[in-house]
């Protein structure tokens, strides 16, 4: 196991170099002069130079390429050229906001696609299972921005159930004053975060639906499923416990691919409901070309996306053996 | 011939894809409205007798205005098919075909570009190169040759190493010839497939950008700029983003029925249409991951 895990992050460091490189080629790429677009267009010649200086800008590609790498690993992913602030701490400030959405949403793509997956399994060919193949087209097909509108429209402003915009106190906090007796900012947080997390996670829950169904019912043929039903276990007990546990390995693959598309689902959704978080931040950086700001926030979703993926490697590799012997 | 009408995906898709098309193309010739045109007395018109679908807030009709942004979302997603699957079988094809270093290094390259959530890369980019129907192509392609790239790769890899490829090979013919002539139409169906799931990405994440302000620029009415416009005047007028949303909803269902279809069509031994369990089995096959976007 522990070579498993060793292989895995060394793979997942060559990629992280790759990613890096990418993150510099982007920004060498964009047209114009990075120094005009920083302190505006009526700047003189000699301010224009001077800020080239500062920012080492005159420097070979390679000069350069070394400094940002170094600032890599210093915390150091540049200045914002519109916010007076570091970008590192512009995208600490909102990524939790962004996590807590994201975790939300994979827990409502669980919650919804396991038990469906494996009912739809468990009544396989009747209309229960031709019901969950409905949704999981449906899900599959249904914009999160535009599910993310209708909800809105129905919960917020017709019935008045849940606030339309913002964040409450965040979930860790509000947990923390649970403990001293007041469920108020918990309830309160919880009730801003269910319409963005349901609205990001249907269509995970749609393919999450798939895979179960597909890993049950292959499954289910297996030689020791057909033992735990001949030695009189209840069908109930054979599809929860036999058959689930090993139909949830390839789902656990299908859970980390799908936090890439929270993320981009994150940019899309969260200036709908007013979420303070790296979504919003993305969106405002590209309008405002504010190219050090993209820069770090594509190169901090990238490694969010590969961590998310390592572990899930690791926790694949973790509960089937199998894996690891590859 | 019987068994494409059996295959309800393929003929459902089919049908979906063709009024998609006729909605694009016939809508516009034959409807009595422009799609600038003003009724200011009909602002916010429910779907009615006079505009089908309804108007928005300028009493401009909204069939006309979905048509019109039909045509965008066909456009753009047939160029990012066509720009991501040249470039993407072709470097799957090289590394197939060649492997060795080419393959490690084109790979390798493939990796990179999905180290990064597919829509925040084309976000990035379009960043750099700015909005506008050419660059958003580009930045789709971007983010989408790398699926060809794979199961082209893959393909290659298994059909080289098959008597007939031996065959021309031996008999001196050149490795271009190979790859095009040969082995590329032997591994064309799945691709076929994968190509029809990207039209459905390609057109969510179009209507994705748009949504945010960065595709195709206004006053081109996209149905993703036309859903972010309505949801100005959501709380008394939801007819507006209703509309952009269901045409964006049904256009990506089309596309991925009709993927689901001609890939029961190329694998017909997976459908048995006597027991329905099978045919619901069939219905479910999990799809590429292509389908996975925003």
């Amino acid at each position: 196991m522990i070579g498993f895990v060793a292989k895995r992050i060394a793979q997942f460091i060559p990629m992280l170099a790759g990613v890096v490189v990418v993150a510099f080629l982007l920004v060498q790429l964009v047209p114009g002069d990075p120094a005009r677009a920083l302190i505006g267009q009526s700047a003189t010649p000699e301010q224009i130079a001077a800020v080239r200086e500062a920012l080492g800008l005159n420097n070979p590609p390679w000069v350069q390429f070394y400094n940002y790498v170094v600032g890599l690993f210093h915390g150091d992913l540049g200045q914002s050229y519109f916010q007076k602030q570091g970008v590192f701490e512009l995208i600490m400030i909102r990524l939790p906001a962004t996590l807590e959405l994201a975790f939300g949403a994979i827990l409502v793509s669980i919650v919804i696609g396991l038990p469906l997956g494996v009912i739809a399994a468990w009544f396989r060919g009747t209309w229960i299972d031709a019901a969950a193949l409905v949704f999981s087209q449906l899900g599959v097909a249904l914009t999160v921005f535009w599910l993310a509108i209708v909800f809105m429209y129905v919960f917020a402003v017709q019935l008045n159930w849940l606030p339309a915009i913002g964040r409450g106190m965040p979930l860790l906090e509000a947990f923390g004053l649970l403990l001293t007796g007041n469920p108020q900012p918990l309830l309160k947080s919880l009730s801003h975060l269910i319409m963005p997390s349901v609205a990001m996670g249907l269509q995970g829950a749609a393919m999450i639906c798939r895979m179960v169904r597909a890993s049950m019912l292959e499954v289910l043929n297996q030689p020791y499923v057909r033992t735990a039903r001949a030695k009189g276990v209840s069908e109930r007990r054979v599809v929860w416990h036999h058959a689930l546990r090993n139909a949830l390995v390839p789902t656990v693959t299908i859970v980390g691919l799908q936090f890439g598309g929270l993320l981009s689902g994150a940019v899309l959704v969260e200036g709908i409901f007013g979420w303070p978080g790296l979504g919003q931040l993305t969106v405002s950086a590209i309008s405002q070309r504010d190219f050090p700001l993209v820069q770090g926030l594509a190169l901090c979703f990238a490694v969010l996306f590969g961590l998310i993926t390592l572990v899930t490697d690791i926790i694949h590799g973790a509960i089937d053996p199998r894996v690891r012997d590859e | 011939m019987k068994r494409l009408y059996k295959n309800t995906y393929l003929v459902l898709g089919t049908v979906m894809v063709l009024l998609l098309v006729a909605l694009a193309f016939l809508v516009p010739a034959l409807s009595p409205y422009g799609v600038e045109q003003m009724d200011m007395a009909n602002r916010f018109a429910l779907p009615g007798p006079q505009h089908w679908f309804g108007t928005d807030n300028f009493g401009r009709d909204l069939l006309t205005r979905l048509a019109s942004g039909a045509q965008i979302s066909l456009f753009i997603g047939l160029g990012t098919v066509l720009v991501s699957s040249v470039l993407g079988i072709g470097v799957g094809m090289l590394a197939g075909y060649f492997g060795g270093w080419i393959d490690a290094i084109l790979m390798r390259i493939a990796d990179i570009f999905l180290a990064f959530p597919a829509f925040i890369l084309a976000l990035a980019i379009i960043a750099v190169l700015g909005p506008g129907p050419v660059n958003l192509i580009l930045a789709l392609a971007a983010v989408s040759w790398t699926q060809y790239a794979r199961v082209s790769r893959a393909m290659t890899m298994t059909e080289r190493h098959k008597d007939y490829i031996l065959a021309v090979r031996s008999i001196g013919v050149s490795p271009l010839k190979i790859l095009l002539v040969h082995i590329l139409p032997n591994i064309s169906g799945p691709l076929v497939v994968l190509a029809t799931f990207g039209m459905g990405t390609a057109i969510v994440s179009e209507s994705g950008m748009s949504f945010l302000g960065l595709g195709v620029q206004p006053p081109t009415p996209t149905w993703g700029w036309s859903l972010a416009y309505g949801l100005k005047y959501l709380r008394s007028e939801p007819w507006m983003s209703t509309a952009a949303g269901l045409a964006i909803t049904f256009a990506v269902l089309a596309f991925n029925l009709l993927g689901d279809g001609i890939r029961d069509h190329l694998d017909p031994s997976q459908i048995t249409r006597k027991a329905s369990r099978k045919s619901i089995d069939n219905a479910f096959q999990s799809t590429p991951s292509s389908k996975q976007t925003s």
